[in-house]
């Protein structure tokens, strides 16, 4: 489940970041601390971030554009990944990925319409042995096939 | 009853914790005692959940075992597969850096010592820097990620270069498709990880290391950080390591989902805080890497590997192999493949030794038509070249790249066109967009092969150029080696580039 907090305060974001300005390269920490608080980085967190640690906010946005991993704005309530690597590709992934897209209505990167799942794109989840592959938030499910998907969309909500 | 089920990340996706919860409920209603070890994965993935059974000491395997039959599994009427150490794919490899994965529980400590672990650590404590270092280039080791690079001349490097701060990075960042060898051994014996950093930064006069370990990894994560506070609170890192008086201390960093960063400069810019776009080199990072100061990089397997080294001597370790490529070679067998999973054996074993013979051929049943070898960066390979033994230098003159010893087996099925517009494509989606043969020359390469499979007589000439474009000028594996899978396709497949053509006509 992805988190869905109200707004963040700035005395949030601020302890946030603090917690890591004691490390060497902090940035990716505070970023994926952020992250899993609220689920994005928010847009008060830009000026607070750059400020604490002397770059600018272009330098700030051109990191966490940079990362797949990283959201400037909320995901669906729960996010599924689907492996579009080659391991996956060659016990069908392809298959159930495209599958999958279009009972939910989207296209990689979308959000169903009720807001409760996003799927990505993802490139190996280290099944390569046991594909296809897919991830619900953090938990990995391997073998996927589409009666599998079809439980682990209904689990969600989706 | 002493009963093992997995928690490599693997078993778990396979249904390895409801199975253990099954066992747990399933004993208490029959009032058995029973012990639950989560253990590391064996490597026969096919079998997972593998569920070991200690029976007169002997540990029985059943697998894969789902949960409803656990109440046969606890009554004794379950179908076993008899000795898990017994079944060939098993008996017969050469285990020595994965020699506990799966034996062990990954986060006991004791247990890792009762099965050698730490006497590695425990002689090189007693060696000077220049001795530690000498034993790594004598056993012959060489950077498993892929490059090959003698981990010893990286490490001397590193150990002359003079600086108040040098570091010991783990390149985690185990971004290959087909590839799982690092997850593997974080998950399944942690402790040999942390324990090959500290001898490293022993070696070089390093106090502080990093594990770049991909977010896609969250269980890795999970059992890393574990051991690095075990380790931490047993005084195996910290400012007195085992007693010694010499600091050693290190850290787990989470990557962000960028595949480029598996790349050694991209990684160090990843880990200072910034894009992780590749740099030039030189300067190399053993001079100048984290902070500018000088690093050892190496992959999780190289460092895996140092305990044994040290553990056995570095004879021992060079007695293995074939020509150059000295020690073992984790292969993984994955994609469609009867026998998936990871197997460790001496370097000089061939192509269709690993598929056909110790993989079993494909899972569908199917005739195989292509191994890529490597990685989405190494080349597909026909079976017209499954005699080229697996050997970084052996395999190179075939034309193909060991890289991290992953396989990905296809059945006839698959079409290689489309394999080779995806390894362009992934490329473009990749590119950390430094050079722009990789940043605009992967965009183009798609829609030159969406050209050739629209029937166009001369797009495949501009793809040949194209590639050696990509190949010469590009700073980094990704641009530089997104020719091999693509120009591989279309030498050694060359009918599926060709029928749409004929098709269309």
């Amino acid at each position: 489940m992805q988190p869905s907090a109200p707004a963040p305060s700035d005395p949030e974001l601020r302890a946030l970041i603090s917690d890591h300005l004691h490390l060497e390269g902090p940035l990716l920490p505070m970023l994926h601390a952020i992250q899993r608080s609220f689920g994005y980085i928010p847009e008060a967190a830009m000026p607070l971030i750059a400020d604490a640690l002397n770059i600018t906010r272009a330098e700030l946005h051109g990191v966490i554009s940079f990362y797949h991993d990283f959201r400037k704005a909320p995901a669906g309530r729960h996010i599924v990944k689907i492996c579009r690597a080659e391991a996956c590709q060659a016990v069908g992934g392809n298959a159930l990925a495209q599958r999958t897209l279009e009972k939910l209505g989207v296209d990689w990167h979308g959000t169903t319409i009720n807001g409760a799942v996003t799927v990505e794109p993802v490139y190996c989840l280290g099944m390569c042995a046991c594909g296809p592959a897919a991830m619900v938030d953090d938990r990995v499910v391997a073998r996927v096939d589409a009666a599998r998907m079809d439980t682990l969309l209904a689990e969600v909500g989706a | 009853m002493k009963i093992r089920v997995p928690m490599d990340s693997a078993a778990k996706a396979l249904g390895a914790d409801a199975v253990a919860d099954a066992i747990t409920a399933q004993a208490a209603a029959r009032g058995v005692e029973v012990e639950i070890i989560r253990n590391g994965t064996r490597g026969m993935l096919w079998l997972e959940p593998l569920v070991e059974i200690d029976v007169n000491g002997v540990r029985m395997g059943f697998g894969p075992v789902a949960p409803e039959d656990v109440p046969a599994l606890l009554d004794g009427k379950m179908n076993g597969l008899g000795p898990v150490e017994d079944l060939p794919f098993l008996a017969n490899q050469t285990r020595l850096t994965f020699a506990r994965c799966g034996v062990i529980d990954p986060l006991n400590l004791d247990d890792y010592q009762h099965h050698g672990g730490l006497a590695g650590l425990r002689r090189a404590l007693e060696m000077t820097d220049e001795d530690i270092v000498a034993e790594v280039t004598a056993s012959g080791l060489r950077g498993r990620g892929g490059a090959g690079f003698p981990t010893g001349i990286k490490w001397n490097t590193v150990r002359e270069a003079e600086a108040a701060q040098k570091y010991i990075v783990c390149n985690a960042d185990e971004g290959d498709s087909g590839t799982f060898a690092d997850r593997m051994i974080m998950e399944g014996d942690p402790f040999t990880l942390i324990e090959g950093m500290a001898i490293a930064g022993l070696g070089v006069g390093a106090t502080r290391g990093y594990v770049y370990l991909r977010s896609e990894y969250p269980d890795a994560i999970r059992v890393m950080r574990a051991a690095v506070k075990i380790a931490q609170a047993k005084g195996v890192l910290g400012p007195d390591v085992m007693g010694s008086g010499r600091a050693f201390d290190m850290e787990i960093r989470e990557g962000a989902g960028a595949y480029v960063c598996g790349e050694e400069t991209s990684l160090l810019n990843s880990l200072e805080g910034k894009r992780g776009v590749v740099r030039a080199k030189p300067p190399l990072p053993a001079l100048e890497g984290f902070l500018g100061r000088p690093t050892v990089v190496n992959n999780v397997i190289s460092l895996a590997t140092v305990p044994v080294i040290f553990e056995k001597g570095a004879e021992h370790h060079a007695s293995f192999g074939v020509g150059k490529s000295r020690g073992t070679i984790t292969l993984q067998i994955a994609g469609n493949v009867k026998h998936g999973g990871l197997y460790e054996t001496a370097f000089g074993v061939t192509l269709g030794g690993v598929v056909n013979d110790i993989g079993g051929g494909t899972a569908s049943g199917r005739p195989v038509k292509a191994v890529q070898v490597g990685g989405p960066l190494g080349a597909y390979m026909p079976r017209e070249k499954f005699d080229a033994p697996m050997g970084y230098e052996e395999f190179g003159a075939e034309g193909g790249l060991i890289g991290h010893a992953g396989l990905v087996v296809f059945d006839d099925t698959a079409d290689m066109l489309q394999m080779a517009r995806f390894a362009m494509e992934f490329c473009a989606v990749e590119s950390c967009g430094k050079c722009t043969p990789c940043r605009i020359g992967a965009v183009r390469g798609v829609e030159t092969i969406d050209r050739i499979a629209e029937g166009d007589a001369d797009a495949a000439a501009l793809l040949t150029d194209l590639c050696e474009t990509m190949t010469d000028g590009s700073l980094c594996a990704l641009g530089g080696f997104t020719p091999y899978p693509v120009m591989s396709a279309l030498t050694n497949f060359p009918d599926d580039f060709a029928h749409r053509k004929e098709a269309a006509e």
